[in-house]
C-alpha cells in the first residue's frame, strides 16, 4: 500500500494531467485550423460568390444559406420544444404513463445518429411531402434532430425554478397560464436561451442530414423552397476534392469561419446567462 | 361570526391519514394559532383552507370546508378563493423581479393595468406591511436584495394587495431572527383589525403573544381548541397539558 500522502499526490497529478491534455488538444485543434485558415480569410472571401475555379471564389451564399437554415430551424423547433417542455413539467402529472412514454421517446430520439434523420428527411420531407431539396426540408429535418435537446434543456431550466414561486403565484389567485407566462418562464429564461443558442451550434455543425435534405446548390436561395449549401456541407464538399493548394486554403478558411462562429455563439450564451443572473439577483 | 368552518375533514396523502375527522370554527377578525409537534397536521390543515393541497397529486379529501357558508371544495372557483384567502409561507418567497412588480403581480394577473391605481395599491400595501419607509426609494430594485425579514413583509404586502379577508400564515417567522420576528408580530397585531388570521407556529410563546384562539393538534387529530388563555393555562386534555408545559414536542 502506498502512503496516503503519495496517493493524494498521484491522484492530483493524474487529474491535472487529464485536464491539461484536454485543454492542449482543444488549443492545438483551434491553432491548427486558424494558422492554416486565417490568412486566407478576407472580406473578399466572405462576401464573394463561390466559383469552383478562380482566385476570387468565396462563401457568401453558404453564409446566407446557413443563416436561413438556423433561423428557420429555430422558428420551427424552439416553440414546439419549449411548449412540450412546459407541458411535461407544468401540466402533465409527474410520473404518469404519458410522461414516461414521452420521456422515453425524447431520449431515444436524442440517441439516433443524425444520418438516420437525414434519410428520413430525404424520404418524407423531400419526396413524400414534395418539398424537394430545399432549405425548408432541411430545417424540418434539423428541427426533429434538435427537438430532444431543446426539450430536455428547457425542462431542466423549468424544473430548476423553485416550487415556492409556483406556490406564491397560485396563492395570489393567479391563473396557471399567467403564473407560467409571467413568473415561471421568465425565471427559466437564461436556461432556455442557453439551450436555444447551443442548438444553433448543433444546426451549424450538422452536415450529413443537411445535404441529404437541403441539397448542395451553391447559389443564394431565393426562398425556403430553394436548395442551399450550408457552411458545414460546403466544408464537407471541399474536403472531397482537395487537389490544389487553393482548395486546401479554401477548406481551412471555411473551417476558420465555422470555428469563429461557434466560439462567438458560446461567448453569447455566457454573456446572456451572466446578464440574467445579475438582473435577478 | 365564523369566517371559516371545517366539518369532519379527513385528508390522506396516499395511504397516510394526515388529518383525522377535524372540525373547527375560525372566528372573524381574530388570530387563530395552530400549534402541535412536527407532522401533527397543522400545516396540512392550513393548506386545505385555500386549497393549496390541490397542487399535491396524491391528496384525497373528504368532509367540508366552509368559507362564509360555501363549501370551498364543492365547485368553488379556486382562483377567487385564493384571492379572498391569502397565504404567507414559511420561507419568504419573493419573485425574482422588482419590489414593485412583486406587490403588483397578483393585481396584474387579474388584468389591472391602470398605472395610477396600481401605484396606489402598491404603496398602501407596503405601508400596511410596515415596509414602505424602508423601500420607497428603491421600488424598482430586485426584491431578492431585501433582508429575510423584509422579504417576508414584502410577501405579506403582496398578499394584502389582493384585499383578502383571511390571511393564512405558515410559520412565517421560523426562518427569521428575533428582531425581524418581533416586527412581524407587531405587524400582525395591526393586521388583526382588518383580517382574519390563521397562523401555524412552532413557538408557543408566539402563539401566546399574538393569538386569540389556539388549536392544539396531535398526530392528525384536533385535541383541543379554545381561547388561547384557556388552552395554555387550563388545558382540558393531558396531551395539551404536556405539550404547552414543554414536556414534549
Amino acid at each position: 500500500m502506498l502512503k496516503r500522502e503519495t496517493q493524494d499526490k498521484l491522484l492530483f497529478a493524474s487529474t491535472w494531467a487529464a485536464a491539461s491534455i484536454t485543454i492542449l488538444f482543444l488549443l492545438w485543434v483551434v491553432w491548427h485550423i486558424l494558422s492554416n485558415g486565417l490568412s486566407h480569410v478576407s472580406w473578399e472571401f466572405v462576401s464573394s460568390a463561390y466559383t469552383r475555379i478562380g482566385e476570387s471564389s468565396g462563401i457568401w451564399s453558404m453564409i446566407v444559406s446557413t443563416v436561413y437554415m438556423v433561423a428557420l430551424t429555430l422558428a420551427i423547433a424552439a416553440p414546439v420544444g419549449i411548449m412540450t417542455a412546459i407541458y411535461l413539467t407544468e401540466y402533465a402529472k409527474a410520473g404518469s404513463r404519458i410522461v414516461q412514454v414521452l420521456r422515453f421517446c425524447i431520449e431515444s430520439l436524442a440517441g439516433i445518429p443524425s444520418i438516420v434523420y437525414g434519410l428520413f428527411g430525404m424520404t418524407f420531407f423531400v419526396t413524400t411531402l414534395g418539398l424537394g431539396f430545399s432549405i425548408l426540408a432541411g430545417a424540418l429535418t434539423l428541427s426533429v434532430l434538435i427537438l430532444p435537446v431543446i426539450i430536455r434543456t428547457t425542462e431542466e431550466a423549468l424544473m430548476a425554478v423553485p416550487m415556492s414561486y409556483r406556490e406564491g403565484g397560485y396563492a395570489l389567485g393567479s391563473s396557471k397560464i399567467y403564473t407560467i407566462w409571467r413568473l415561471i418562464l421568465p425565471s427559466a429564461m437564461p436556461g432556455i436561451v442557453t439551450s436555444v443558442i447551443l442548438s444553433i451550434g448543433r444546426v451549424i455543425g450538422e452536415s450529413a442530414p443537411v445535404f441529404l435534405t437541403a441539397g448542395m446548390v451553391t447559389k443564394i436561395p431565393e426562398s425556403v423552397f430553394d436548395s442551399g449549401r450550408t457552411l458545414t456541407v460546403h466544408l464537407y464538399k471541399l474536403t472531397q476534392e482537395l487537389f490544389t493548394q487553393h482548395e486546401w486554403d479554401q477548406a481551412y478558411a471555411t473551417a476558420t469561419i465555422l470555428i469563429v462562429l461557434v466560439l462567438v455563439l458560446n461567448l453569447m450564451t455566457k454573456i446572456i446567462a451572466a446578464r440574467y443572473n445579475k438582473a435577478s439577483h | 361570526m365564523n369566517k371559516l368552518e371545517v366539518n369532519n375533514l379527513n385528508l390522506f396523502y396516499g395511504e397516510n391519514h394526515a388529518l383525522k375527522d377535524i372540525s373547527i370554527k375560525i372566528p372573524n377578525r381574530q388570530v387563530t394559532a395552530l400549534i402541535g409537534p412536527s407532522g401533527c397536521g397543522k400545516s396540512t390543515l392550513l393548506r386545505t383552507l385555500n386549497r393549496m393541497n390541490d397542487l399535491v397529486p396524491s391528496v384525497k379529501i373528504s368532509g367540508e370546508v366552509k368559507f362564509e357558508d360555501q363549501d370551498i371544495y364543492a365547485g368553488h372557483d379556486v382562483q377567487q378563493l385564493r384571492m379572498r384567502v391569502g397565504m404567507v409561507f414559511q420561507k419568504a418567497n419573493p419573485f425574482p423581479m422588482s419590489i414593485y412588480e412583486n406587490v403588483a403581480f397578483g393585481l396584474k394577473a387579474q388584468g389591472m393595468r391602470d398605472k395610477k391605481q396600481l401605484d396606489k395599491i402598491v404603496e398602501e400595501s407596503l405601508r400596511s406591511a410596515a415596509l414602505w419607509d424602508e423601500v420607497q426609494d428603491r421600488l424598482d430594485t430586485s426584491a431578492l436584495g431585501l433582508s429575510g425579514g423584509q422579504q417576508q413583509r414584502l410577501c405579506i404586502a403582496r398578499t394584502i394587495a389582493m384585499e383578502p379577508e383571511v390571511i393564512l400564515m405558515d410559520e412565517p417567522t421560523s426562518a427569521l431572527d428575533p428582531i425581524a420576528t418581533h416586527k412581524i408580530e407587531e405587524l400582525m397585531d395591526e393586521l388583526r383589525k382588518k383580517f382574519t388570521i390563521v397562523i401555524v407556529t412552532h413557538s408557543m410563546n408566539q402563539a401566546k403573544r399574538i393569538s386569540d384562539k389556539t388549536a392544539f393538534f396531535w398526530m392528525g387529530e384536533l385535541v383541543e381548541h379554545g381561547d388561547t388563555h384557556q388552552v395554555f393555562n387550563q388545558p382540558q386534555d393531558q396531551r395539551t397539558q404536556g405539550y404547552v408545559s414543554g414536556e414534549f414536542g
